[in-house]
């Protein structure tokens, strides 16, 4: 149970470089079988879509849903396939988690890199700082930096909150719902390898847990597209 | 309590703010970003687009083809209906034609009777004077035969009448 992390502090003398080697190890895998899968189920476009290009455009589909949702189609284009990719790959991380949990030694190798508020937070960091650079580049400065005083110029110190806020929020929800998922489902293992008895007890809700963790991963993939068009939408649209 | 103490133990590997994980998430993920953009998400949407395209296309080429074949329909019945107009035309005046050709026949059939019967009536009327004109002139030459006969012969009262009543029988039998 008592799982440590196999952390590598003072990565080339330098002093706050360190490296926790299983989220690396997890971020570059879940990125290959994203890319892999992508690159597998569009391998092979045709006009009459067969198989995963079925479903790889229903993707596309559902994310130019989203991206519809919260803003007007011509500004919201060159946000599709950020908001694919976030989707596939925040969903393909969460579901790490749920299958498998790999520990080597006394160390948690292998978990959902979304079970890590770093990355989480790294991520969400990621989107809204895209969402200023998008604001200043499809509304200009000034109307970018009048979005901070209106409709009142009391609103200043607020938006200015508001905008950590929302990283702090969009990073931990992810991360908050995939780790509470991947402690509860540690236990369960714990205490499934406990004795035959405990085996007993913890197979019917591991089996339920697992299932709504996928539910879980789902959604959350879900709501972290909608939150980040919505974030989007609130800086290049001139309508706010 | 065991599993209490194994969930802070976990918290364990929560904390910490490591740079290095932060700058390996970043540099993968948009690596992923422009990779899947380059290979996966521009193809598509380019096929989708362009699927897009050919469905309105198609759309727009049905419609056309329709009307087309809405207004060609149009055309020939319109077509049909001219022709059965000419054809009712033709007929009619078929049937004028005919009805005028009978009167013709008849009229002169009428005219050509009636000048059949004129010429009968004017050989009749011929034959009749002719008949009339012989007979006078029986008439008269009896007459003369008669007074020579007179002439000829002394007669006496009786044998006058006897005579008279002779040639008039005789008259009367040629007749």
């Amino acid at each position: 149970m008592d799982h440590g992390a196999p952390i590598v502090e003072d990565v080339l003398g330098i002093s706050w470089l360190d490296f926790n080697l299983s989220n690396v190890l997890m971020i570059v895998v879940s990125s290959l079988i994203v890319f892999l899968f992508c690159l597998w189920a569009s391998r092979n476009l045709q006009m009459k879509p067969t198989g995963w290009q079925n479903f790889m455009e229903w993707l596309v589909e559902f994310v130019k849903g989203i991206v519809n949702d919260t803003m007007d189609w011509k500004t919201g284009k060159v946000f599709l396939p950020l908001g694919l990719t976030l989707i596939l790959y925040i969903f393909l991380s969460n579901m790490l988690g749920v299958i498998t949990n790999g520990v080597v030694g006394h160390d948690l190798w292998w978990k959902s890199p979304t079970a890590d508020a770093t990355l989480t937070l790294t991520l969400s960091a990621m989107v809204i700082i895209l969402t200023h650079y998008y604001g200043v580049k499809v509304q200009g400065t000034k109307e970018y930096l009048k979005g901070y005083v209106r409709p009142v110029p009391l609103m200043l110190p607020f938006k200015i909150i508001e905008e950590f806020t929302n990283t702090l929020t969009l990073g931990l929800r992810l991360f908050g719902n995939i780790y509470a998922g991947e402690v509860l489902l540690t236990l369960l293992v714990g205490l499934a390898a406990s004795g035959i008895l405990g085996f007993m007890g913890a197979a019917v809700p591991m089996v339920i847990w697992q299932a709504f963790s996928t539910f879980i991963g789902a959604i959350q993939a879900y709501v972290f597209v909608m939150l980040t068009m919505v974030y989007m939408s609130h800086k290049v649209s001139s309508d706010h | 309590m065991q599993s209490y103490i194994g969930l802070m133990t976990l918290g364990a590997s929560v904390g910490g703010l490591r740079i290095g994980d932060m700058i390996v998430q970043l540099v993968t993920f948009l690596i992923l970003l422009y990779l899947l953009k380059k290979f996966a998400w521009g193809p598509l949407m380019n096929m989708m687009q362009k699927r897009e395209e050919y469905v309105a296309g198609e759309i727009e080429a049905a419609e056309k083809s329709r009307k087309e074949a809405e207004q060609a329909s149009q055309e020939a019945a319109n077509q049909l209906k001219q022709v059965k107009q000419e054809a009712q035309q033709m007929i009619e005046e078929a049937k004028s034609a005919g009805l005028k050709q009978e009167q013709d026949i008849v009229e002169a059939a009428n005219k050509q009777a009636e000048l059949i019967k004129k010429q009968a009536q004017q050989e009749i009327e011929n034959e009749k004077e002719q008949a009339i004109q012989a007979l006078q002139d029986q008439v008269a030459s009896l007459s003369v035969l008669i007074a020579s006969k007179v002439v000829e012969k002394e007669i006496n009262e009786q044998d006058q009448e006897k005579l008279i009543s002779e040639y008039l029988k005789e008259v009367g039998e040629e007749r």
